[in-house]
């Protein structure tokens, strides 16, 4: 229990976890309607990117720009499950090619491209969704740590991986879908997932499968190899004369952000229906920044607020003044380095919590006045 | 004393862009010995100390410890056969404490597993606890390590060092901007801790180098000038050329 | 190659040449600018992309201008608007210097996000003064049509403009990098800032000018693309990934290895794309770079120091 404790990061951290699962699990639900449910989910799933952003940015120190690229990873193995599932040869028997995707003979494609045929087992599925990106930021990692590629080095280049990825997608259109990507996803195996009810319990998925991401981090974050990443960040050299092979750590850490991406990426998927390359190009990547960064970069369930929030205000600006919103995003990118460089968890912890524990201080002296007031009356 | 050799350097060059920090260098270090390497400005003491523990790569030239040849290998390994540095401003990792400088320093839990598997267990404690006393600094194991003193820094990453049990410690001006009484107590210090392995000390101030060196080397321009005793490399002519020459 | 006889051959490979050549004019116009204030300097600047806009949309409101008020001086006015738009790019870098990026000279991740935010709002800015689609300005006759040598050689004379302009402006950043006194003064800073203070350099207005310097042949760049390509809110945006890729292929710290990695970037790209698609030659070509940059992390060329 103590060790539970421990891992949460004492009271405090279980409370913020706690408040925050009370806020997915009961007032979101009892309080939106399943469109608005279905949305928030959405913006859950980017929460999934910045929490992975927390732990590589934040506390490695390191500042990828290319976290949609495994957003979409996942997102893709997990359309590409349901895209198949949806195509068998009965419903695609006008095609001319029955049995496979429609973009596919669209596209004059006549045979399923052999990287899909696995995808063919949900449980194959599965696995990819975490392997494949664990494998891709395994490799990008260890040829760029081990060379000692680092700082903006690092997100330049992972920038342009996004942007790499990117073009691919879109220019594959016959194996990826293009620019649309995959779409019309219809079942999960024979299970309507475009129903209110398939909504709902994937809402609650997505919602568990988040907080256990957050779980697993603080899990990480108590070992010593939480120290050595926040020791690696500051003073990078003294933990390698400390006789550790300093690019291991990296490497872990960003596959780690990886693969917590990508499972963001599958329940996006899933909750949406679609995936697509505008979703896992370069300033979605560096809008997942910006989710981090206002959570605060340190603040592992402050990446949920800041997904949360940003996703809200992008979706209520567009609605109602879409011009207003670029400036809004930009002036959030500068304020948040400028100005509030600890995110909400920063202002919350100076801001609302001394002035919480005042107000909690002035209750707590009211039951106990009739004493202390006659103490007082006597010094 | 007829020590055994620990390190040998030998014919050590390494040039940036032609210029020549350190040329042609050959130094022993036996076991149990304290030396002190002394020189002007730009003599090239950091350099060598750079290139033993591999943050530089030598030119040409040989560095063997224990048998070992040192300047092919990287700087994690360099640390796991026994070689530790401290470098010439602390370097310690100010956002943790005392306590978790040191354990971090623990040489255990060093891969990426071995960190996430690691315990605390009550030897490991043990062992913080007695490090921690030999700096002086037992009663700031819970202390931010920013919050330091200078001087209290210094001892941090020695103490970091120490808990490593290296065989070879190399030290960079490690007085730096300590007060007498601190001074007093490193010398004390170093004294005791050169028991059981080699120590390489760089320092400019003399009544302190005298206070523990048991021989002096003096660069000049990456070369050996001198080497000896504290007493003869001070009446060397060449020595006080280079110190008052110019 | 069947249906092509030999001269044909020769002409495709001229242009093919050729247009791998405005390539890399192209790409090394839009690097110098950020060679300074990258490679120089070590500031990344996210919205240089932006400076080049704010080059190209003065182009396109001198063009405008002289049309409707001037038109007798119509063929010369192009030089004119590339001046003004060095002096206007110029002027927003001094100011985005002194408000934003001197805070942040010590946290280059941090000076990443917020230049990012700054793009965002520019691209915002010329959405609402110029409109979401394309302009064009109109050009001055000189830079229309093109020179045929050859009958089946056809190369453009806009072509050859942006070519001539990235030899100037290069030769222009050299001198003014290596051979003045100000040069000198950017590089002492770099190196040694507190020295650099000491002996007297005003550090502080080395960096603002040099940076709005480094905006200012941005805003040329932006200027000259002009000439090949419209203009949109958006344009400078879609130059930025290909531009860093540039500067830190080419070792931050040299001209020389800007120029070659340009030239390099440019060729690889055209011929690939002669082979394969548009989208695959640019995809191989930012792989190999990127799988060079992991061989050799300090780009092309690279300067032993000590650090």
């Amino acid at each position: 229990m103590k060790a539970l404790g421990m891992i949460l990061g004492g009271k405090r951290g279980a409370m913020d976890l706690l408040v925050i699962a009370a806020l997915i699990f009961v007032v979101f639900p009892l309080g939106l309607d399943i469109f608005r449910l279905n949305l928030v989910g959405k913006y859950l799933t980017f929460a999934y990117c910045a929490v992975g952003l927390v732990m590589l940015w934040g506390y490695g120190g390191i500042l990828s720009l290319g976290q949609g690229v495994f957003f979409g990873i996942g997102g893709y193995c997990m359309a590409m499950f349901l895209k198949l599932e949806a195509s068998d040869p009965i419903s695609t028997a006008h095609q001319t090619t029955p049995g496979i995707p429609d973009f596919m003979d669209w596209n004059q494609v006549t045979q399923l491209p052999i990287f899909w045929e696995p995808f063919h087992s949900f449980i194959f599925t599965l696995l990819a969704i975490v392997a494949i990106p664990a494998l891709v930021a395994y490799i990008i990692g260890v040829s760029m740590f081990k060379r000692r590629v680092s700082g903006v080095y690092f997100s330049i280049i992972t920038q342009a991986i996004a942007a790499i990825v990117t073009i691919l997608v879109v220019g594959q259109q016959g194996f990826t879908g293009g620019i649309n990507g995959i779409t019309d996803l219809k079942t999960l195996h024979g299970w309507n997932i475009n129903t209110d009810f398939a909504k709902y319990v994937l809402y609650f998925v997505n919602g568990v499968l988040l907080l256990l991401s957050i779980v697993l981090s603080k899990l990480v974050l108590s070992t010593k190899l939480g120290r050595l990443l926040l020791a690696l960040r500051d003073k990078e050299d003294r933990v390698r004369f400390s006789g550790y092979d300093v690019a291991n750590f990296k490497v872990f850490v960003f596959c780690l952000a990886a693969v917590i991406s990508a499972i963001g990426g599958a329940m996006f998927t899933l909750q949406v229906g679609f995936m697509s390359p505008s979703i896992i190009g370069i300033v979605p990547s560096i809008e997942m920044v910006i989710f981090a960064a206002i959570g605060g970069r340190m603040s592992l369930v402050g990446a949920i607020y800041g997904a949360l929030l940003v996703n809200y205000g992008k979706t209520a600006f567009s609605e109602s003044f879409p011009t207003l919103w670029l400036f809004f995003m930009g002036l959030l990118f500068i304020g948040v380095v400028m100005v509030f460089p600890d995110g909400l968890s920063g202002l919350y912890k100076t801001h609302v919590e001394p002035r919480l524990r005042q107000i909690l201080r002035k209750q707590g002296k009211k039951t106990v006045s009739s004493k202390t007031s006659i103490e007082k009356a006597g010094a | 004393m007829a020590n055994k050799i620990a390190l040998s350097i030998e014919g050590l060059t390494v040039s940036f862009d032609g210029f020549k920090a350190v040329d042609d260098l050959n130094l022993y270090v036996e076991e149990n010995e304290l030396r002190v390497i002394i020189g002007p400005n730009g003599a090239g003491k950091t350099t060598v100390l750079d290139l033993i523990c591999g943050k530089t790569k030598a030119t040409a030239g040989t560095i063997e410890f224990k048998g070992i040849e040192l300047t092919r290998l990287p700087e994690y390994k360099l640390v796991q056969l026994g070689v530790g540095r401290k470098f010439q401003t602390p370097s310690i990792y100010e956002n943790l404490t005392v306590l978790e400088n040191l354990e971090i320093s623990y040489p255990e839990g060093r891969s990426v597993f071995g960190s996430l598997m690691f315990k605390r267990t009550p030897e490991v404690e043990q062992k913080i606890i007695d490090t921690a006393r030999m700096i002086f600094l037992e009663e700031h194991l819970n202390t931010q390590s920013g919050l330091l003193s200078h001087g209290q820094k210094q001892w941090l990453e020695i103490g970091m060092l120490l808990i490593q049990d290296p065989a070879l410690l190399m030290l960079d001006e490690p007085v730096a901007g300590m007060s007498v009484v601190e001074r007093e107590k490193t010398a004390e210090l170093l004294n005791r801790i050169a028991q059981g392995r080699s120590l390489i000390v760089i320092e400019h101030d003399m009544e302190f180098v005298k206070r523990i060196a048991h021989k002096v080397t003096v660069l000049h321009q990456g070369k050996l000038l001198a080497e000896g005793s504290m007493e003869s490399v001070q009446s060397n002519p060449k020595v006080i050329e280079v110190y008052l020459g110019h | 190659m069947d249906g092509y006889s030999l001269s044909d051959l020769f002409s495709i490979v001229v242009m093919q040449g050729f247009s791998g050549l405005s390539l890399f004019s192209v790409l090394l116009l839009m690097a110098l600018g950020l060679a300074i204030i990258f490679g120089q300097m070590g500031v990344i600047n996210m919205a240089h992309g932006e400076f080049m806009t704010i080059g190209a949309y003065t182009i396109y409101l001198t063009s405008k201008f002289t049309e409707s008020y001037l038109p007798s001086f119509m063929p010369y006015y192009f030089i004119a608007a590339i001046l003004a738009s060095f002096v206007i790019a110029f002027g927003a870098g001094y100011l985005l210097e002194f408000l934003l990026i001197r805070h942040l000279y010590k946290r280059p991740l941090d000076t990443l996000l917020a230049t990012w935010g700054l793009s965002l709002i520019l691209q915002q800015v010329f959405r609402s003064a110029f409109g979401a689609r394309e302009v064009s300005a109109t050009l001055p006759d000189w830079l229309m049509g093109s020179w045929k040598p050859t009958p089946s050689i056809d190369i453009p004379l806009n072509g050859l403009f942006v070519m001539a302009m990235s030899i100037l402006v290069t030769g222009l950043v050299g001198l003014f990098l290596f051979k003045s006194k100000w040069g000198l003064k950017v590089r002492a800073t770099t190196q040694n800032r507190i020295m650099a203070g000491a002996v007297g350099i005003n550090t502080k207005m080395v960096d603002r000018v040099t940076f709005a310097i480094g905006c200012g042949i941005a805003g040329v760049a932006g200027a000259c693309f002009t000439t090949i390509a419209s203009t949109g809110p958006t344009s400078g945006s879609l130059y930025i990934v290909d531009t860093f890729l540039v500067v830190v292929f080419g070792g931050t710290a040299s001209l020389f290895g800007t120029i070659a990695s340009a030239f390099s970037i440019a060729q690889a790209q055209s011929i690939l794309t002669f082979f394969l698609t548009n989208a695959m030659g640019k995809v191989v070509t930012l792989l190999t770079i990127i799988a060079i940059l992991m061989m050799r992390p300090e780009g092309l060329l690279r300067s032993k120091v000590r650090r």
